[in-house]
């Protein structure tokens, strides 16, 4: 509410100041070439993806499908797809949840209490965040095999996302601001730690949680160097993961790879684009102190 | 684990009491029993997953290590994985190509992202909503479909590129000059979703009154920016530079997809060389060797960025 009164407010005065409407055209056209140049890619998808070969393979562009065809789709599901799609959503839902509920104990703890080694022990996760998350990967295959013997499972790719710091980051900024008298007087009430938390911390801490959750579903499910280190067998192959390796056996076979890639981006998109708002306040807030 | 770290860290209780001070002994006791217990279930996952494995990366450099096994007297090499690795050509290759997509990707990139977000967010709810949400669809989209989209988009015979311009046949993947250059364009417009969406939020939070202070004093638009806005964004400047810089040193999915690395290693990076090199020539030591010298690059890249911009 208050930033669409200073929008308004900023707007008025930078008219003041002189901004030639040439330059307001200029501004309106370039962003609109520049969105065609963004959407093109997921139009040429989803259009691609019901294009007959005959269109593909036609020496003028094709601009859409003029006899649309299913037969890209009847392709596509010869494979396991519908493994495919359960193991990606399968990853993403579980690493949510996981990383949703030890982030925010973590958080809070990091954001609300004040005991020894905090101050260590959040440098540590800084300095973790800033590591290049894909170095780490082929280490994590070996201890994978080798100690946990998870290799070429679906955890295999759970559990290193929950290790991941940056939610516990997410939700200790979110935490800082729940007001301490609240939690204090929770406490001469006599709640327990965790009936505080329960009752107290979570309700207030609700938007922070959605954001860390579309966050974590989205990350997850197109992390696709760690589902290509981790899953070698075609039974636990995602969807992402499986349209790069039809594309590697079938390169020239684009309706089939188009219908995979609407099939793998179409729910992703959605989702996001339903929860858009969280999203964007999590990115935002992830990155005041950074 | 957390009684134990109440316990060891006790006396250090008398030097440090910055934040404890004001508190019972009891009292900052059962504070930090509570506290690691509502750590624990995040610090195992942190531990199992990204500080071992850290060590295991350290660790395996050190050997001629292969997905056979290791045996640890016998395949002890020191640091002859990175005295080889100084003087592979691939890696010297992979160093430069690394670092040209770094130059141009990170100043374009932030630059792009600021001039996006200084022009829209100032719009409407709506608009603003909306072009934020389409610079941020390619990253949504994930890197897999947008890689496949654009090999089709590139291929020689059937890509729509070719047909448009009537290059027929040139395989723009295919060819030194062009293949790097296109990695860039595409990792350009996957990244470029984050940083818009921040300077959105930076920009909004930029306090009206000294905006409003330097106009009546008779400021002009660009004085305005480089002199209010400018030095108010900067921590978000900071971060997206972090951010993409990192995210571009860790260029992977594009280059594995395209490219493979070719046309003769035009578009090897360090991030694929160190898949390259252990699961295509199974060479794990040398493998954790190059993931090693990746991250000290990144660690000094952020650090140049950190500097600079502290002094500016």
């Amino acid at each position: 509410m208050s930033a669409k009164a200073a929008t308004l407010k900023v707007s008025k005065h930078a008219d003041l100041t002189g901004t030639s409407t040439g330059y307001k055209v200029f501004v309106v056209i370039i962003l609109i070439l520049v969105t065609i140049f963004f959407l093109f890619p997921l139009y040429w998808i989803v259009t691609g993806s019901f294009k007959p070969i005959a269109e593909i393979t036609a020496r003028e562009p094709v601009w859409f499908p003029i006899n649309p065809t299913g037969d890209n789709y009847g392709r596509l599901f010869e494979n396991p797809a519908f493994l495919w799609l359960f193991n990606i959503v399968f990853i993403s839902v579980a690493a949510m949840v996981l990383t949703c509920i030890t982030a925010s104990l973590a958080g809070y703890a990091l954001g609300k209490k004040r005991f020894i080694g905090r101050a260590v022990l959040f440098t540590i996760i800084i300095c973790a965040m800033a590591l290049p998350k894909q170095v780490i990967v082929i280490p994590l295959n070996q201890e994978m095999t080798q100690i946990f013997h998870l290799n070429d499972t679906l955890w295999a790719v759970i559990l290193p996302t929950v290790g991941w710091p940056f939610g516990v980051f997410l939700m200790k900024q979110f935490s800082e601001t729940i007001p301490t008298e609240i939690l204090e007087a929770a406490r001469v009430d006599g709640a327990g730690e965790l009936r505080t938390f329960i009752t107290v911390v979570l309700p207030m801490i609700k938007p922070g949680i959605g954001a860390l959750a579309i966050f974590t579903f989205v990350n997850t499910w197109n992390d696709y160097f760690l589902q290509l280190v981790m899953l070698n067998s075609r039974d636990t192959w995602t969807l992402p993961l499986a349209i790069a390796k039809l594309q590697g056996e079938m390169s020239n076979d684009f309706g089939l790879i188009m219908a995979g890639a609407a099939l793998a981006s179409i729910p992703i998109i959605i989702v996001f684009i339903a929860f858009q708002k969280y999203f964007t306040q999590g990115i935002a807030m992830g990155a005041v102190k950074g | 684990m957390d009684q134990n770290a109440a316990a060891v860290s006790k006396p250090k209780k008398a030097k440090k009491p910055s934040h404890t001070s004001g508190m019972s002994r009891a009292l900052v006791r059962r504070e930090t029993t509570s506290a690691y217990l509502f750590l624990l279930p995040s610090l195992v996952f942190f531990v199992a997953f990204v500080v071992i494995p850290m060590f295991i990366c350290v660790f395996y450099s050190l050997f001629d290590y292969s997905l056979g096994g290791l045996n640890i007297a016998e395949d002890f090499v020191g640091l002859d994985n990175y005295i080889q690795l100084f003087q592979d050509p691939i890696f010297h290759k992979g160093f430069i190509n690394t670092v040209i997509i770094v130059v141009v990707a990170v100043p374009t990139v932030t630059a792009f992202s600021l001039w996006v977000g200084s022009a829209i967010y100032r719009m409407k709810a709506f608009p603003r909503s909306f072009f934020r949400c389409v610079f941020y669809l390619p990253v949504v989209t994930g890197s897999v479909a947008i890689t496949v989209v654009w090999k089709w988009i590139l291929d020689p015979y059937n890509g729509i590129l070719n047909k448009l311009i009537g290059t027929d046949g040139y395989n723009w993947l295919g060819e030194g000059k062009t293949a790097l250059m296109c990695i860039i364009v595409i990792l350009f417009t996957t990244s470029i979703g984050q940083p818009i969406v921040l300077y959105v939020a930076a920009l909004g939070n930029v306090d009206n009154s000294i905006i409003e202070a330097a106009q009546v004093d008779g400021a002009t638009k660009l004085q305005v920016f480089w002199k209010v806005k400018w030095p108010s964004i900067m921590p978000t400047t900071l971060y997206v530079l972090v951010i993409t810089t990192i995210n571009s040193f860790q260029c992977f999915a594009l280059i594995q997809l395209m490219t493979r690395g070719g046309p003769m290693n035009a578009t090897m990076t360090i991030m694929y060389q160190v898949y390259y090199s252990a699961y295509t020539l199974n060479d794990l030591g040398y493998a954790n060797a190059i993931g090693v010298v990746l991250a000290i690059i990144i660690a000094i890249f952020s650090a140049i960025q950190f500097k600079v911009a502290k002094t500016d």
